[in-house]
């Protein structure tokens, strides 16, 4: 069932939540709602739920206007970020509960609800948890129930608020990549939300991200990470360096380096901001490149197996962050304080003005 | 690196005199505990305990005597009748007002909170004043209500609504804090399994306010049955007829029959015991429940 | 393109609770609130001011706020002592004690009126006692306060208990690894938290010994301009028929109330700010 957001505004007092959001969710797709907090993420998933009402704008479910319809009526699988499980029902009840409050006539009966309550209780691996409290379970386990609570009412489109949010790192990762299996075996469109790249980059098929109510940037994980829309996208996903650049006919000059730049084609002279991520800068430790900036390094800090440098160039006040394996590094024989020459291998230009931003 | 262990096994008086950076020397804590039960026995202890020994001074047989008295039954009844009337009444207003009040966003809220406090604020007795003053034969409404053959003050009509203003915020104070620290994702969630309204509040929402609620209800009865100053005012103190249990245990008092009065006192003693009680059992249950919440 | 759309709340039921809660407000003591201001302002203003300030009415309130004032003080002292015992210390019977605290909450006014006065009369169990020193409580002003004190126990206490527990330990470890002693961390560390919350049990306890009656009337002995509170008169008054009296006092008390909790809410927002 594919999604499809319309126009779509949204604000709280003077705050603007989402503005003027169109999107569209494939079927049998898993896109990740990125960007940081206040973007206006978390807002747009409710709208979609039917949790909050938009100002203007329509939602429509495989071409069905929803917009009005009560969440209740929705068929929408929403996973909160703190589970919202009901505290004084056991994790069957929990699970049970969409099917139990059904009326009457659409209700299946107790052994049916027993069986899909015990089927869903095995995918998402918790069986031997049905009669214990959601206090007794650990958050990941918690977090499982939730998501199985939401699939037992067989939702059109799965919701999820920043699934791994208050989980801690071994068992986000973990979680991580059990959620991305499955989600391949049950295919239902899904979006969840969350702040964190890496986890957006890994498990979705599709990456938004958010920024300040609007969508930055709509596309495949790589093609997000890689080639970047403007430069909130660049900073935000991950580590970049910003170098005073010129462009003039394709090739961008940072210094006496020269890259190419074919987006500025024709375009003369130009001043604009160069951004370069850390991995993509060589470092020297002496001049075998004759347009290699010359650099002082400040601090050295090995984090598992690469080395973060931070350099000071020349005729910079900002310090140039660099990345390298420590293979590399000790093969270099760089010391603190000693001096390095740095080149970067890629870039991406920005002019100040908003004329990059028509593509 | 020296561990505490070792403290302890090579230096005995260090371990003894070492004291945490919180707390004050024994002496001064068992000083401020001695004045401090010291002044709850005078002012709890001792009034409790005066009530219960004059009930039963004179023996069982006397303290039933006193309670079976036909005037003393027909204020137990009526005050029974009162609160089976005005503690469903505050209920479903407590519930009501917390529902609105920490659910849902809406302009004048704050007002909306301190004027339920407003009851607890103004004397019993102006209270019973207000109605007499509307309803009173010479009040108001009064030649209205009397050429209509209607009788609201020195009747049950007056003793149920001044005591259902007295006791107008006991259910909602409990449970407007409790429902708004739960917040509504578990509302929110029910909502998005396909539940209706009625159903998330009946399964969802009861479930989790129960045991306020159930202090509520209780602190509401024992308000509602204790309640004197304002019903002084409007009851007339009819024998029989519109004495409440407080009003009889004072017409006993003034008539020098002290047993008596205490033997009544001690029903409502009792009954403010197990308040007290339900609402230690409740605050222990909560701690326990956060306890493991943390855990 | 913007299209208008129905209002409509995700969590139902705002209409009819709202609407129960205002009816039934209204009806029970809104309304009538109003009708009884409405009624004082039918008396001409020298009526009023003649039956607010005979002398016997000014007694009675030298008597009703001096006594609140003396009363929820004792509280504010020996309240604040039995929180810091019952959150900081350990003894046995602890949980009986926390619990008691809230007796005079949950015991009728009369019955604690009946038990103090037959506790502290001359020949009462304690009185006696007293009597040796030459204190007389009952039927004295001093059984006036010793009433409004008991019925004002557990408002001081319960609000600094829950301020007392939250505050961290953290705070004054930080001021004890600073080298201040125990008792220069209490006036600088401890108290300043304490004190918004020292503030609304008082005034918490003060609003409530203003108006209070069943458990004044027995032991105070109502001998006019000596021990008769501003509630007894209003009683009296109305028992004669004498209602522009009585309505002229009583709003005078109702101004009081609202006046107190104007200031005890003041109080509170600025406690949760200092607090946020």
């Amino acid at each position: 069932m594919s999604i499809e957001i319309d126009h779509v505004n949204k604000h709280f007092r003077d705050f603007v939540a989402v503005d003027n959001v169109s999107l569209t969710f494939r079927d049998g797709e898993l896109t990740a709602l990125l960007g940081p907090s206040g973007s206006g993420k978390t807002t747009l998933l409710r709208i979609i739920a039917g949790l909050e009402q938009p100002d203007t704008g329509r939602i429509r479910f495989h071409g069905e206007d929803t917009t009005d319809l009560h969440v209740s009526e929705r068929g929408v699988g929403f996973v909160f970020q703190h589970y919202a499980l009901f505290k004084h029902m056991t994790v069957f009840q929990n699970v049970a509960y969409g099917l139990t409050v059904r009326p009457r006539k659409t209700r299946p009966s107790k052994d049916e609800i027993k069986q899909k309550v015990m089927r869903l209780l095995e995918l998402v691996q918790l069986d031997w948890t049905a009669h214990r409290y959601p206090h007794q379970l650990s958050g990941g386990q918690r977090q499982r129930i939730a998501l199985a609570r939401a699939l037992a009412v067989e939702p059109k489109v799965l919701l999820l608020d920043e699934p791994f949010g208050a989980l801690d790192a071994k068992v986000r990762a973990e979680l991580r990549r059990w959620l991305r299996q499955l989600h391949d075996d049950i295919h239902v469109t899904s979006v969840f939300v969350t702040h964190d790249q890496e986890e957006a980059l890994e498990v979705s098929d599709r990456v938004v991200v958010m920024n300040k109510g609007r969508v930055e940037q709509d596309g495949s994980p790589e093609d997000v990470y890689d080639h970047p829309a403007n430069p909130f996208v660049y900073q935000f996903l991950g580590n970049v360096n910003l170098f005073h650049a010129r462009v003039h006919d394709g090739v961008a000059r940072i210094g006496d380096v020269q890259l190419p730049a074919p987006e500025f084609q024709g375009y003369k002279n130009e001043h604009g901001q160069a951004y370069v991520r850390p991995h993509e800068i060589e470092v020297f430790a002496g001049r075998e490149h004759s347009d290699a900036l010359h650099a002082k390094i400040e601090v050295i800090s090995v984090v598992g197996p690469t080395v973060r440098l931070e350099l000071r160039t020349d005729n910079s006040e900002e310090l140039v962050h660099a990345e390298l394996t420590k293979h590399r590094f000790r093969a270099l024989g760089l010391a603190q304080g000693g001096d390095a020459w740095i080149r970067p291998t890629y870039s991406r230009v920005f002019l100040p003005d908003e004329r990059v931003s028509n593509d | 690196m020296i561990t505490p262990s070792t403290v302890i096994d090579t230096n005995d008086t260090i371990a003894k005199r070492w004291r945490r950076a919180t707390e004050e020397p024994v002496w001064i804590r068992i000083t401020l505990i001695t004045i401090a039960l010291t002044f709850l026995t005078l002012f709890l202890v001792l009034p409790l305990t005066v009530v219960l020994y004059g009930a039963f001074e004179h023996g069982i047989g006397v303290w039933y005597a006193a309670v079976s008295d036909p005037d003393a039954l027909s204020a137990i009844r009526l005050t029974l009748l009162i609160v089976a009337i005005v503690v469903p009444l505050n209920t479903l207003f407590g519930v009501a007002a917390a529902w609105s009040i920490a659910k849902f966003e809406f302009r004048g809220k704050s007002i909306l909170i301190s004027l339920i406090d407003m009851p607890f604020a103004i004397s019993p007795v102006v209270v019973g004043l207000i109605f007499v003053i509307l309803f009173g034969s010479q009040g108001w409404l009064g030649p209205w209500l009397s050429s209509n053959d209607m009788r609201i003050i020195f009747a049950v009509p007056g003793i149920v609504i001044v005591i259902a203003f007295g006791t107008l915020p006991f259910i909602a104070r409990e449970l407007i804090p409790l429902m708004q620290q739960q917040g509504k994702e578990e509302e929110e969630a029910s909502l998005t399994l396909g539940a209706n309204g009625w159903k998330t509040f009946w399964y969802v929402t009861l479930p989790n306010i129960k045991w306020g609620l159930i202090y509520g209800i209780i602190l509401c009865n024992a308000r509602a049955m204790g309640e004197f100053g304002a019903v002084a005012v409007v009851s007339g103190r009819i024998r029989g007829e519109t004495n409440t249990m407080p009003l009889h245990i004072e017409v006993l008092y003034n008539e020098y029959m002290f047993t008596a009065a205490f033997a009544v006192s001690s029903l409502l003693t009792g009954l403010a015991l197990v308040t007290i009680a339900i609402k230690s059992a409740v605050e222990w249950n909560d701690e326990r429940r956060q306890r493991i919440a943390a855990a | 393109m913007s299209i208008t759309l129905v209002k409509r709340r995700v969590i139902p039921g705002f209409g009819l609770t709202i609407g129960f809660t205002l009816l039934y407000m209204g009806l029970v003591f809104l309304i009538p609130v109003g009708a009884f201001l409405l009624y004082t302002t039918t008396m001409s203003w020298e009526a009023f001011w003649s039956a607010v300030t005979q002398r016997q009415v000014v007694a009675s309130y030298k008597l009703s706020f001096g006594g609140s004032l003396i009363a929820a003080s004792i509280n504010l002292v020996f309240g604040t002592l039995v929180a810091w015992v019952l959150v900081r210390y350990r003894f046995p019977g602890k949980r009986f004690v926390d619990a008691l605290v809230d007796l005079p909450f949950a015991l009728p006014t009369a019955v604690a009126g009946i038990a103090l006065v037959t506790l502290y009369a001359s020949t009462g169990w304690v009185g006696q006692y007293l009597d040796i020193f030459g204190i007389r409580v009952a039927y004295t002003q001093l059984g006036v306060v010793l009433a409004l004190t008991y019925i004002g126990l557990p408002f001081v206490v319960r609000t600094v208990q829950p301020v007392l527990e939250d505050l961290e330990t953290e705070l004054e470890e930080a001021s004890a690894s600073l080298g201040a002693d125990r008792l220069t961390t209490i006036r600088h560390v401890i108290f300043p938290a304490l004190f918004p919350a020292l503030l609304t049990g008082y005034a918490l306890a003060f609003a409530r010994a203003l108006g209070e009656y069943g458990s004044v009337v027995f032991i105070s002995g109502n001998l006019p301009f000596r021990t008769e509170i501003t509630p007894l008169l209003i009683v009296a008054k109305a028992e004669q028929y004498d209602y522009h009296g009585a309505a002229a006092i009583g709003t005078v008390m109702l101004v009081a109330a609202f006046l107190m909790l104007l200031i005890i809410n003041g109080l509170q927002w600025w406690a949760s700010r200092r607090h946020g």
